[in-house]
C-alpha cells in the first residue's frame, strides 16, 4: 500500500478525482482538459507499448557485453567507430555515460574518441531513435542524427585540443 | 497509414521472426519491455495530466507564438535554456515533443529542445565536474549548447 502511494500515484489518483467531480457537477469550463487528456493518452499509449516491446526484443538479441568485451581498441578511425557503436547501444541518462566515459579515459582511450562517446551517447542512443521516429518522424530523426554527428565530432576535436593544452602546461 | 498502425505491424513482424528463430529469448524481452513499461506508465499519466492543464490554461496561439515556424531564433533560444536546465528522461521527453509539435511547435525548437536535453545537463554539471573537471565539464556543456542551436537551425531550414 506504502509503495502505492508515491507521489506520481497520488498525482494521478487527484487529477481523476478532480475529473469526477467536476463532471458530476457539470463544470462546463474543465471539459477541454478530459477531452485533451483523453487525446493524448490515446496518442501515447498506442504508440508506447510497442515501443517498450521493441526495445526489449534489440535488448536480448544484441546485449551490451558484446559491445563492451572491445574496449580494448580504443584509439585512432577504429576507436571512434566502436564508441559510438558501444554509445548507441546503451540507455540511461547523461549522467550514467559519465563513469564509462571516464574510465574509457583511464583505459587509454583518446580524448577526442571520449568526448565523441558522450555525443554519441546524447544523440544517437537506438532505443531513444525508436522514440523520436515514432513521435516525432522517421524524417525529422535521421536529418538530426545526420546533422548531430558532424556536430560531435567538431565538439569532441575541440575538447581533445583543449585537454591536450591543459595537459602539456 | 498512421503511425501506430505501422508500429503495431512493425513490432508484430519483429516478434514473428524473433519468435521463429528463439522463443525463450523473445518471451525475455517481451517481459522487460513490458517491465519497463509498468515502470514509466505512472510518469507518462503524469505527462499527460500536466500537458492537458498546462494547455488549458495557456490562451490559444500562445505556444506557436513563441515556440511556432513564426517565432525564429528567439523560440529557439527559449528550447535551448529549457532543454539545457530540465532533467527529463527520453522515454517521457518524446512523447511531450510529440504533442507540442501537434500543438504548432516547429521542428527547429523541437530539434534544439530535444538535443539540449540530451547534451547539456546544467544540474548534472556537478556529477559531470567530478569526472572531468570544471573547466573540461563547462566548455563541453557551452560547446554542446552552441551545437545544438547549429543544429536546430539546420533541421529548420532543411525540414
Amino acid at each position: 500500500m506504502k509503495k502505492f502511494l508515491n507521489k506520481e500515484n497520488i498525482f494521478i489518483l487527484v487529477f481523476l478525482l478532480f475529473i469526477i467531480i467536476s463532471r458530476l457537477l457539470h463544470v462546463q469550463e474543465v471539459e477541454p482538459i478530459t477531452k485533451n487528456f483523453m487525446n493524448f493518452s490515446i496518442e501515447i499509449f498506442t504508440l508506447v507499448p510497442c515501443i517498450f516491446i521493441l526495445i526489449g526484443i534489440f535488448d536480448v538479441w544484441v546485449p551490451q557485453e558484446t559491445i563492451q568485451k572491445h574496449t580494448g581498441e580504443c584509439s585512432g578511425l577504429k576507436g571512434s567507430i566502436f564508441v559510438i557503436l558501444l554509445a548507441m547501444f546503451q540507455g540511461g541518462p547523461l549522467y550514467g555515460a559519465f563513469p564509462v566515459a571516464h574510465i574509457l579515459w583511464e583505459k587509454g582511450c583518446s580524448p577526442r574518441n571520449v568526448f565523441m562517446y558522450l555525443g554519441a551517447f546524447s544523440t544517437l542512443k537506438i532505443p531513444m531513435l525508436f522514440f523520436e521516429v515514432s513521435f516525432i518522424g522517421l524524417e525529422f530523426a535521421l536529418l538530426r542524427a545526420v546533422i548531430a554527428l558532424p556536430v560531435f565530432i567538431i565538439i569532441a576535436e575541440i575538447m581533445s585540443r583543449y585537454s591536450a593544452v591543459r595537459h602539456a602546461n | 497509414m498512421p503511425t501506430s498502425v505501422i508500429l503495431a505491424l512493425l513490432t508484430i513482424t519483429v516478434l514473428g521472426i524473433s519468435a521463429l528463430a528463439d522463443r525463450r529469448k523473445t518471451w525475455q524481452g517481451v517481459t522487460k519491455g513490458v517491465k519497463m513499461l509498468l515502470k514509466l506508465l505512472p510518469h507518462f499519466l503524469v505527462l499527460v495530466i500536466l500537458v492537458s492543464v498546462f494547455l488549458w490554461l495557456l490562451p490559444q496561439n500562445t505556444l506557436v507564438a513563441y515556440l511556432g515556424q513564426e517565432s525564429g531564433f528567439m523560440g529557439m533560444i527559449i528550447a535551448a535554456v529549457l532543454g539545457a536546465l530540465a532533467l527529463i528522461p527520453g522515454p517521457i521527453a518524446y512523447p511531450l515533443c510529440g504533442v507540442l509539435l501537434e500543438q504548432g511547435v516547429s521542428y527547429a525548437v523541437l530539434a534544439v529542445f530535444i538535443t539540449t536535453l540530451m547534451m547539456v545537463g546544467i544540474l548534472t554539471l556537478p556529477v559531470e565536474t567530478k569526472y572531468f573537471g570544471a573547466r573540461i565539464s563547462i566548455l563541453r556543456n557551452v560547446l554542446c549548447w552552441l551545437g545544438a542551436l547549429v543544429i536546430g537551425a539546420l533541421v529548420g531550414v532543411l525540414l
